[in-house]
């Protein structure tokens, strides 16, 4: 077993886990985030993005033991003092979801995507969004969505 | 879907690596995001895994006329990003635009993909159609193996156990030379049906000096073909119908292997006219 301390969120988290922890599971069972979806287990669906120091990557495919000491930000840790960010208001202004399984996914995705690049174009939103599956929503509304993200951010500075 | 137990081991220092890796059975993580995969379900189970992601130096990118090197943790995206990666060999980053996905490429690693060897993957490809090299290291020295002899069949490296792939050497693009680099995939970011990578160097005389393909997913590994004789005589459907031949690919419930013998004839004239028509506006 090995003793690891995650910042999640912007607070340290010990936990004591085996190596072979992914860091999808050490997140919601050993932290009980339970916001971080599991889907594939295999990088396909995208349901597991996180930010690992900003960047997102797939919690299935990385040990929670090889990111021991790093930043992690996770769904729950997107909303600020005041509320969902803008991100999170344009998935629910623009019918982004139905179920909702893949949201957490899209919604870490996205928030790297825009922070790269405030205004993407068409094209680079499909690219950003392209390692996220979602079953329901066809993801016209998911772009629409991004689009309206940009929008809501530039508006706020 | 969960890895089997191992033993971990996360080392400092390459020395300390080496020293990991001797034991039997063991198995280098760095980007994870092809061995994960794996390990998840149970395609493999080793009995060690020497987690480099904490040794600090191997994730440089160094790019000079000579070439580019890239070492064993530089991440895909962060070569991708890299100006100088894209001035000195712009091969490397058009194959990295159609290696998975943005997310998988901010930790799949380049030297990783190598050592994977997947013979659908694009790295190999360009590796192999460059003539570049890798770099192993093992507790008893270091040895720089050629791509020719680097890719021995599928997910089949020239890796020995206990060596570790501290990086890989892509030679610069020469002067009056272009390439390009095109496949066919069901989604983006998916592996390719087929795809082929072309490189054309013309001469002073502006005729084609040298042309190269490598083919991707219709082999046991990156299959090479010289074509500077037919492209010489601008003969690109003649080159294209060789380059297919050479082909020996498999059918799958995705494709026949008629059909991807068609695409890498296709894909192949495309990739050697746009990559000699970028060796005409390179100039000097």
């Amino acid at each position: 077993m090995h003793e690891i301390t995650l910042i999640v969120n912007g607070v340290a988290r010990r936990a004591v886990v085996p190596a072979r922890r992914l860091l999808s599971d050490c997140l919601r069972h050993d932290l009980g985030l339970t916001g971080t979806h599991v889907g594939c287990e295999h990088g396909v669906c995208g349901c597991c993005t996180v930010l690992l120091d900003g960047q997102p990557v797939r919690s299935c495919l990385t040990f929670a033991v090889t990111v021991d000491g790093r930043e992690l930000t996770t769904v729950e840790g997107l909303a600020g003092p005041g509320g969902p960010s803008p991100v999170q208001r344009a998935f629910a202004e623009c019918h982004a979801l139905q179920c909702g399984f893949c949201t957490p996914g899209f919604l870490c995705t996205v928030t790297a995507l825009l922070r790269e690049n405030p205004a993407p174009t068409d094209a680079e939103v499909v690219e950003g969004i392209s390692g996220n599956l979602c079953r329901c929503t066809g993801y016209q509304n998911i772009v629409k969505a991004v689009h309206r993200a940009a929008e809501l951010s530039a508006e706020e500075g | 879907m969960k890895p089997a137990p191992f033993d971990y081991r996360a080392p400092r220092e390459v020395e300390e690596a080496l020293h990991d890796l001797a034991a039997a059975d063991s198995k280098v993580l760095a980007g994870g995001q092809s061995l994960i995969p794996l390990l998840n379900m149970r395609l493999a189970a080793p009995k060690r895994l020497v987690d480099i992601n904490r040794i600090t130096g191997l994730d440089t990118v160094a790019a000079d006329r000579e070439g580019v090197t890239i070492g064993a943790l530089a991440r895909h995206s962060a070569v991708l990003a890299d100006p100088a990666v894209a001035a000195a060999q712009p091969l490397i980053g058009r194959a990295l635009r159609l290696v998975a996905h943005p997310v998988i490429r901010n930790r799949g690693t380049v030297v990783g993909s190598l050592v994977h060897a997947d013979p659908a993957a694009e790295l190999p490809a360009v590796l192999a159609v460059l003539s570049g090299s890798v770099r192993l290291a093992s507790a008893g020295g270091v040895r720089e193996v050629p791509a020719a002899a680097f890719f021995a069949g599928p997910l089949e490296s020239d890796l020995r156990p206990g060596e570790l792939a501290v990086s890989a050497r892509f030679p610069a693009r020469p002067r009056r030379t272009g390439s390009a680099f095109h496949e066919v995939a069901r989604r983006h970011g998916d592996y390719a049906l087929a795809g082929v990578c072309a490189v054309v160097t013309l001469g002073d005389d502006l005729r084609v000096h040298l042309a190269r393909t490598a083919c991707v997913g219709v082999g046991p590994v990156p299959v090479v073909t010289d074509v500077t004789g037919p492209c010489a005589d601008g003969d690109w459907a003649a080159a294209a119908a060789e380059i297919a031949r050479a082909a020996e690919p498999e059918p799958d419930i995705h494709a026949s292997a008629e059909y991807r013998t068609h695409l890498v004839r296709v894909l192949a004239e495309r990739a050697l006219r746009e990559a000699a028509r970028e060796a005409g506006q390179e100039g000097g």
